[in-house]
């Protein structure tokens, strides 16, 4: 597979390591700062709401040891039972999307890759119609069993599903092929695109509605017990996949390159699909379609702190949580009490900034 | 590309993770069990218990149900389904009724919410009622009993039966003089009308059994012409829409917006085959009025027996 251009420059300046110690000065520089960032912004945004509910009440009581029961109840249930849950699982939604798709980029070589190109949430998006349909022809007894989970669980087995297909596809003789794998995966995403087209002929009005909203993709109405099933799937990818920077550095060079710097490659994509696809579905499960950071955020770091993956994919899990900690907290203001679909923010605001560094891209390497 | 090696202990871990990744979302939530979150606020409170002082209603038809009890001095806050009275309007508005936010709902301080049955998500009503706001489902429905259950259900709630149960009993005898000269109606001077939702690039939703415009078309004495061979709206197609046979094309207008002239509806080879083709028949009326099943379903059916039948069953408006 040919490498991009720009991933090919950034390459040559990896191999000559020495010669940018200035550059990873500035990546930890920047990794600190978004650390620091990150829990302002996390901070901030437990204050923030269509309701005037004091959270530095509630939060500074917490760590004084305070009773909770001293609190306004009303307070108290907004801030850790509707913003808390919220904003935890919204960190770790942005941070699998982006880190995801910084993995994707690296592991293709392809600046356009995202979970998204693979089908992971064309799968996801499968399963989570077919719920929606479905749901009332389930017997009670599974109903009641699986509850409130049955879309963010159908949303996952479809991500899961087709990732396992595709892999299964791309891997002959124990050797993932990553352009059998690119393309495999555009045409699971038709197929899954197409199943949902059908689904979605056979809805009714109602869940057509449930399947627009949940297409468009929020926030709203996390709970702790949310946060509870999709959140360790998507730390344990979290923990996971910064481990793998050694491994992507090395194949920007080139897998057979790779592979003769002694880094076991196939191991490598074994490990990075299967986090991806854990960290992708469990978060497209919980939170509906929610596009571009996965493709914004490794772009954006790129530029700052090169492309060093053992920065960069650290970088990326809290500039994607960041971002879509920033990008819910406009989604619940602008029509509070109301609020918007967290989805359109991102794409609303993601798709212009990524045609402008596409233009940038341009000028600079004649893209 | 030509690497090979180690296959044998990669698939492992990654089945491994994959299993993990499979069975948390099963294992997880048991583990969690209820204990999470706060605990709910028993709603099984005795109904007369219940401050009903500052409400949110969801849904057109309960928001109006409220006005018609003359109850709306309660109301803090509407969702955007509610737009009649005009009074209501000027409601805060907390969102699609299918798209609540928990907080925003709660950020309008209310001591109490009623919903129509389909409100969501669920996630977001199980916040609110964990959240101890007590909290009723109104249940849906598309003929005059529906309509009933409704307005003594939010009656109920409100604590002023005796009120709903009359506000019932003239709205259902209402309905039941507007309906009494359809029913009279010989089945074969039933005409055939064609309920289409939407018309767009020639693409026609129309509406097949068990939707409110199939309610509203049953009440008024004529026949859906799609004779409720599907379910829902769905897409028709061109020989659907001929095999059909409408007497009427019926379009829906919403607040300010209108459909194509009746000139560009019949152009379309599909329509123009119809018997409405024939005598122009069309008819728009306003969708919100007509599908409610609220108070004014009575009205509807008037105007719809009226707009159908007309004066010497010359239908065209």
């Amino acid at each position: 597979m040919k490498q991009g251009t720009s991933l090919k420059g950034a390459a040559r300046r990896l191999a000559g390591r020495h010669a940018q110690g200035d550059r990873s000065a500035i990546a930890k520089a920047t990794v600190l700062l978004l650390a620091i960032l990150g829990v302002v912004v996390f901070l901030y945004s437990m204050t923030t709401g269509a309701s005037g509910a004091s959270a530095w009440d509630v939060m500074t009581s917490l760590l004084s040891g305070g009773s909770l029961s001293d609190l306004d109840a009303r307070d108290r249930i907004i801030v850790l039972d509707i913003r808390l849950p919220r904003a935890v699982l919204g960190v770790l939604i942005g941070a699998a999307l982006a880190i995801s798709g910084t993995v994707m980029q690296g592991l293709f070589r392809n600046p356009l890759a995202d979970p998204g190109l693979i089908g992971v949430s064309s799968g996801a998006a499968l399963g989570a119609v077919a719920m929606i349909i479905f749901e009332s022809t389930l017997p009670a007894g599974v109903v009641a069993v699986i509850g409130a989970f049955a879309l963010p669980l159908a949303a996952f087995v479809g991500a899961l599903v087709s990732t396992l297909l595709l892999y299964r596809i791309a891997t002959l003789n124990g050797q993932t092929s990553v352009a059998t794998m690119l393309l495999a995966g555009i045409a699971i995403a038709a197929l899954a695109i197409a199943i949902t087209g059908i689904l979605i002929y056979m809805a009714d009005d109602k869940q057509l509605r449930d399947i627009t909203f949940w297409n468009l993709g929020s926030l709203s109405g996390i709970t702790w017990s949310k946060v509870l099933t999709a959140g360790p799937i998507i730390a344990v990818s979290l923990i996971v996949i910064p481990m793998l920077a050694r491994g992507l550095n090395a194949i920007t060079l080139g897998e057979a390159t790779a592979y003769h710097m002694g880094v076991s490659v196939q191991r490598l994509k074994n490990v990075a699909i299967v986090a991806v696809a854990a960290a992708v579905g469990a978060s497209v499960a919980v939170s509906g379609g929610i596009g571009f950071v996965g493709i914004i955020v490794p772009h954006m770091l790129r530029l700052v702190i090169g492309p060093d993956h053992r920065y960069l994919l650290p970088a990326s899990a809290l500039l994607g949580g960041i971002l879509l900690l920033v990008a819910d907290m406009i989604a619940r203001a602008i029509v509070a009490p109301a609020e918007l679909p967290i989805g359109i923010i991102t794409a609303l605001v993601g798709a212009p900034f990524f045609l402008w560094i596409l233009l940038r891209g341009r000028a600079a390497h004649g893209l | 590309m030509s690497i090979r090696f180690e296959f044998r202990r990669s698939r492992s871990r990654a089945t491994a993770l994959a299993v993990f990744a499979l069975a948390a979302p099963f294992v997880l939530p048991l583990a969690a069990g209820e204990t999470i979150g706060p605990v709910a606020v028993a709603h099984a409170e005795e109904q007369q218990k219940i401050d009903t002082s500052r409400l949110v209603s969801i849904g057109g038809a309960v928001t109006e149900i409220v006005y018609a009890l003359g109850e709306e001095g309660r109301l803090v806050a509407r969702d955007s389904t509610s737009t009649f009275p005009e009074a209501a309007a000027a409601l805060p508005d907390v969102g699609y009724m299918r798209a609540l936010s928990p907080e925003g709902v709660i950020a309008t301080n209310p001591t109490a919410i009623l919903a129509v049955e389909g409100s969501g998500p669920p996630d977001a009503l199980q916040v609110l009622k964990s959240a101890g706001i007590p909290f009723e489902t109104v249940p849906e429905g598309y003929d005059r009993d529906a309509i009933v259950r409704k307005i003594e259900t939010v009656g109920n709630f409100l604590g002023v039966s005796d009120k709903a149960k009359a506000l019932a009993d003239k709205v259902a005898a209402e309905i039941d003089a507007a309906t009494a000269d359809s029913a009279k109606r010989e089945d074969k001077d039933r005409k055939r009308v064609l309920f289409v939702l939407s018309f767009q690039n020639g693409k026609v939703m129309a509406a097949g059994a068990h939707t409110a415009a199939d309610g509203i078309l049953k009440l008024s004495g004529v026949v859906n012409a799609t004779e409720g061979a599907f379910q829902g709206y769905k897409p028709l197609s061109d020989e659907a829409i001929v095999e059909a046979k409408p007497d009427v094309i019926m379009l829906m207008t919403r607040e300010g917006m209108h459909g194509g002239t009746d000139e560009e509806l019949f152009a379309h080879p599909a329509f123009a085959l119809t018997p409405a083709a024939k005598t122009k028949s069309v008819i728009r009326m306003n969708s919100l009025h007509l599908l409610g099943f609220g108070p004014r379903t009575a009205t509807a059916i008037r105007d719809l027996n009226a707009a159908v039948y007309g004066k010497s069953g010359n239908v065209s408006q």
